[in-house]
């Protein structure tokens, strides 16, 4: 497992929508890499057919019947938005694109 | 734009193309919580913690998503998992409430299908499917200020309506070997799968609306002297063409893609790998906004959900309800119509096939319902620019409207007025028929009364038809229809004035 | 005159039906306490005396009118502030959520309510979970009672410590990797976690989905099994909600309360004691062991091998999970916004400023995790960990009743020693991990004070999937012995707190 960069950190972060101070991405790279070797001990097993758990208890087909269930009302829904505008909530300028 | 055309790029490149179409289901509920799936609707009035992401929120699989996928994925003739997996895609967009879409990433429900497609001569071609797999949509953005578009907006203002509604996700393998049907290919593509989610009643499939949207990936390689040496050459880097709108536009953005990147090449210039947009009103497209870095996704399994197990007796059950590929539907109905290769093809090129063939199932004659379909019907929805599905008149409705004419109680030229009386929404033809007193007027005595009035302004009629003219009755004919605005029984009224003359008819 | 605040649920529960006292009268005991010691306590973030009142009154005024209510109606709770409360602010310890009132109620909120039961208040927590110390909470840590320069344990350190301050007689918490046991332990109280899906998740703020769980603390077996029986059930909102019928923990916790522990065995977990463990941790351990052999109990030991990696797994699962769980708070629909010129910029500042240290280092962590090429070797193999754990605790099943363990490797530490070192703290965790990586349920009880530091020690026992009365039985008669070694419940033993009257908490 490779440790991580300075600029590993800093990528990371973008993805994950956290800014960072200079300073905040030394004291990081240092803490993560520290726990990254610590969970390095993983590579030392053999797991290449041992199957993946994903849910601790084994259910499939759990669903809900394409029954209306009560909404909330715009009210309800933008009571909490920081910014809201003919009942939509508004956000700064959008610079990216939709995926 | 490009000095180059289409056809100078597909003479000189190979053209390999894919096609993702995103397909809106129509159940009433969305993908994972109990919110209305509807179109149109006050922003943020179809919204519940789980859509909007609220901390807390979890979501919860609707039952009739995934039969309609799996359905979908069988007309497709797709294999269908045994266990499949919710994933999460994980990226940031205001209007992707939980900063992820949950979806599917290695196990998608339905998988390694192909599709026959039916080009307008006649020519089926086989598109090869990858996979169709099932996730939610994300809300819905408007930018203000600027030009209302995404580039110089002010702000954005967020409605999460349409914010988890059930998407099935279509995607082809590369597509090669099409060469200059490549665009046409496209569209036909499209369209059948249009055919095929209406046929199977889980989208509407309006692309207008966005029910069904379509993105386009075109590359060019190198053309090689035979098919085996082609397959050889590597694919090309690609470009995803999205927010292409109609039928129309996927052909035309195939065709502006061939020719731009075609022209790069030719220039010795590389083909840039990106997503660029349609523009319906320049014919072009354009590169989206570069990307600070390549996005992530960090796919993994859906931890709130637990797998898809369909059982292989459910499959098989469901596979019993996937109606005929409407390719094959439309050469059964040819023939049990008697229709003529040309005619068949232009009512599937009307998009009219579903149309008539419930037309037909209501009582009326096939070609009767073509007429109606192919003539006055397709002639209203021009002008009002809208499709044949969208004028406010059933397949019943014109049934009904030919019963009455076959019947004799009205005339082609009633039948018309009625017909806009219908599209008036006035109520159904025998309502207006009846409203409107559009009834051919058959009635003896009344039709001897208007040809006398008319013969009397006209004395020389009577004459002339007994030297032998008996043309000259039409005249009267014509005098009797207008004064009865249309409703006096023609024939009969032929009948009558060759009587007045002492003629036999 | 009863001192109230220092009753059992179900003594108050029976006093209620019993009309010896009102639930007016014992919420506003509480309601006092809290505000009498609170300021030093620090467990509860946010006090509801109105609302709680409001319902105490509404119970004393249906059951003065021979209305049939609920066992627990009228006993007041706290809840941590993990859980969504509609109207009550909720905050996962987090500046990220300051000021935000839910518009819906968590299921197991709605259960409380309709067990009418009064709630006190939302109890304080380490930001998001993420924590065995409560010190991460962006509101300031909450205080041990036992000794208020130690921690309480975490994340739900505002839960464990307001039963053992005697603010409340039983609390909500969350356990995702030993939330709820850890604090248990180290306050003196007794905390269960559910198997996997027991209790319903909606409505609890997620960290990692595949781990959390919800569950009832209380300073008793009983007290515990009485709510339990109250969380638990079926959810359609949670899809991974188990459909099985709720534990019968309170007949299982009777059933114990006699003492007798023959025919049970107890399996001790040979990787979870020895190097590493407080010398005063494993005396009393071993002390409950000898009482429980008296009992007529057998204790074997069991080898779970795949243990040693528990922790690694652990630490690349609940970040992966938490990373895209924690996405949504990003300023668009609720809480804090910090305003930039474009929404991207507005995200990352606002994530930026609204979390905590632990919180972005563990995003990171589990952004790297997932990322690409990056998977297989750390999410995708910590998840195969997941089920060489299970294999062992299927195999150690096969020898023993419940499986044992101290429930922390030590007492509470102060306040501030392990807070610069996440390593270490994360070592908190190492005796409960395995339970929440495999879904099965348990539960730690009062081992009694460590000798060498006079602090509360744990007993962890744990059961198979859905044998949540197991935990019940076996735990309620090691409780019965151990009280009767220490002449009452541990609880009792906690030093006077010094009150500040009138002083209400925030």
């Amino acid at each position: 497992m490779s440790s991580l960069e300075r600029a590993d950190v800093a990528r990371l972060a973008i993805l994950a929508r956290i800014d960072m101070t200079d300073d905040d991405l030394d004291r990081l790279s240092g803490q993560l890499n520290a726990i990254v070797d610590a969970v390095a001990t993983l590579a030392t097993l053999d797991t290449h057919d041992v199957p993946a758990t994903s849910h601790p208890i084994p259910m499939a087909n759990v669903e809900r019947d394409d029954v209306i269930e009560p909404s909330l009302t715009p009210a309800q829904a933008l009571a909490a938005a920081p910014q809201a505008e003919d009942d939509r909530f508004r956000v700064p300028q959008i610079l990216g694109e939709e995926a | 734009m490009t000095n180059l055309t289409y056809d100078d790029a597909v003479r000189d490149f190979d053209p390999v193309f894919g096609i993702e179409v995103h397909v809106e289901l129509n159940t009433k509920t969305k993908m994972f919580c109990g919110c209305l799936n509807e179109f149109g609707g006050e922003p943020n009035t179809h919204v519940c913690p789980v859509c909007l992401g609220l901390p807390g929120s979890m979501p919860v699989t609707n039952g009739k998503a995934v039969e309609s996928a799996i359905r979908l994925g069988l007309a497709l003739g797709c294999q269908i998992r045994e266990s499949s997996r919710f994933a999460r895609k994980n990226y940031f967009y205001p209007d992707l409430a939980k900063d992820y879409q949950i979806s599917q990433y290695d196990e998608p429900t339905c998988f390694e299908g192909s599709l026959d497609v039916v080009l307008d001569d006649g020519e089926v071609v086989t598109i090869a499917i990858e996979r169709a797999h099932i996730e939610e949509d994300a809300g819905k953005n408007t930018h203000v200020g600027g030009t209302g578009g995404i580039q110089g907006a002010e702000y954005s203002l967020v409605d999460y309506n349409r914010g988890g509604v059930p998407l099935v996700e279509i995607v082809t393998k590369p597509i090669e070997g099409m060469g200059a049907r490549t665009a046409e290919v496209a569209r036909a593509y499209v369209a059948t799968i249009r055919d095929i989610v209406r046929g199977l009643g889980i989208s509407d499939g309006r692309m207008e609306q966005g029910s069904l949207r379509a993105d386009v990936n075109l590359s060019l390689r190198p053309k090689a002297p035979d098919a085996a040496a082609q397959s050889a050459v590597p694919f090309g880097k690609r470009s995803e063409t999205k927010n292409v709108n109609s039928l129309r536009a996927i052909e035309r953005a195939v065709q502006y893609e061939a020719a731009r990147q075609a022209e790069l090449l030719l220039a010795g210039q590389p083909v840039v790998q990106e997503t660029r947009h349609w523009h319906e009103d320049t014919s072009s497209t354009t590169p989206g906004r570069s990307k600070e870095q390549a996005e992530d996704y960090r796919y993994f399994p859906e931890p709130d959900l637990l797998p898809v197990e369909p059982s292989r007796a459910w499959v098989e059950e469901l596979r019993g309800t996937i109606p005929e590929h409407p390719a094959k539907l439309s050469a059964r109905l040819r023939e049990e119509w008697g229709f003529s290769e040309l005619e068949m093809r232009d009512v599937v090129a009307a998009d009219a096939l579903v149309l008539l063939s419930d037309t037909v199932a209501a009582g009326a004659a096939p070609q009767a319902a073509r007429k109606w379909w192919l003539g006055e019907l397709a002639r209203t929805a021009n002008e009002r620019e809208v499709t044949l599905q969208d004028l406010p008149v059933t397949a019943s409705d014109i049934a009904e409207l030919q019963g009455l004419v076959d019947a004799g109680t009205i005339n082609d030229k009633l039948a018309r007025q009625a017909l806009e009386g219908v599209l008036a929404g006035e109520g159904s033809p025998a309502a207006v028929v009846e409203a409107r007193g559009l009834v051919v007027v058959s009635d003896d005595s009344a039709l001897e009364a208007a040809v006398d009035e008319a013969l009397a302004a006209q004395p020389d009629v009577l004459d002339k038809i007994r030297e032998g003219k008996v043309q000259a009755a039409g005249a009267i004919v014509g005098a009797v229809m207008k004064a009865t605005r249309g409703q006096a029984d023609a024939g009969r009224v032929r009948e009558i004035i060759l009587a007045r003359a002492g003629v036999q008819g | 005159m009863t001192d109230w605040i220092r009753a059992t649920a179900a003594h108050m529960a029976d006093a209620l039906a019993a009309g010896e006292v009102t639930s007016v009268s014992l919420t506003q005991a509480h309601l006092d306490r809290i505000a009498a010691v609170d300021g030093d306590v620090h467990a509860f973030l946010h006090v509801n005396a109105d609302g709680a009142l409001e319902t105490a009154a509404a119970v004393d005024a249906d059951r003065a009118a021979g209305v049939s209510l609920p066992r627990l109606a009228g006993v007041p709770i706290g809840i941590k502030d993990v859980l969504v409360t509609q109207g009550l602010p909720t905050t996962a310890g987090s500046r990220i959520l300051e000021g935000w009132i839910p518009p819906y109620d968590a299921t197991v909120t709605r259960k409380v309510r309709e067990a009418r039961m009064p709630i006190l208040g939302k109890t304080n927590m380490d930001e998001f979970a993420m924590g065995s110390s409560t010190e991460h909470s962006a509101y300031g840590p909450t205080h041990n009672p036992w000794d208020l320069d130690r921690i309480p344990g975490g994340s739900g350190g505002g839960s464990a410590a307001a039963l053992a301050a005697f603010e409340a007689p039983l609390t909500i918490g969350s356990d995702t990797g030993g939330s709820i046991r850890q604090p248990a332990s180290v306050t003196g109280t007794v905390g269960v976690k559910p198997t996997y899906g027991g209790v319903s998740r909606y409505g609890a703020i997620a960290l990692a989905s595949s781990l959390d769980q919800l569950g009832p603390c209380g300073r008793t077996v009983l007290d515990a099994a009485l709510l339990h029986e109250v969380m638990g059930g079926h959810d359609p909102h949670d899809a991974t909600s188990l459909r099985s019928p709720v534990p019968g923990a309170v007949a299982a916790a009777l059933e114990g309360a006699s003492g007798d522990l023959s025919g049970v065995t107890l399996g001790v977990i040979k990787e979870l004691g020895g190097e590493g463990y407080q010398d005063g941790v494993k005396q009393r351990f071993e002390e409950a062991l000898d009482a429980a052999r008296a009992a007529g109990a057998t204790v074997v030991e069991v080898e779970c091998p795949s243990f040693v990696y528990a922790l690694a797994a652990y630490y690349l699962i609940l970040p992966a999970e938490a990373s895209s769980n924690l996405a949504k708070f990003d300023g668009v629909r609720f809480g804090l916004r910090v305003e930039r010129e474009t929404i991207e910029r507005t995200m990352a500042a606002t994530r930026a400023q609204g979390f905590g240290d632990e919180v972005k280092r563990r995003v990171i962590l589990g952004t790297y995790a997932l990322s690409a090429g990056y998977y297989d070797a750390y999410y995708g193999s910590a998840q195969k960990v997941r089920t060489l754990i299970q294999r062992d605790f299927a195999a150690a099943f096969e020898k023993a009743t419940v499986l044992v363990s101290p429930t922390v490797p030590s007492t509470p530490f102060k306040l501030g020693e392990r807070i610069d070192d996440p390593l270490a703290m994360y070592l908190n965790d190492v005796a409960t991990i395995p339970a929440n990586l495999a879904g099965i349920p348990g539960m730690s009880i009062p081992a009694g004070l460590a000798p060498e530091d006079n602090l509360p020690v744990g007993f962890q026992l744990l059961a198979p999937a859905h044998e949540d009365a197991r935990l019940y039985r076996v735990g309620g008669a090691l409780e019965s012995l151990l009280n009767a070694s220490w002449g009452g419940p541990l609880a009792g033993l906690a030093p006077e707190l010094a009150t500040s009257a009138g002083e209400a908490a925030r």
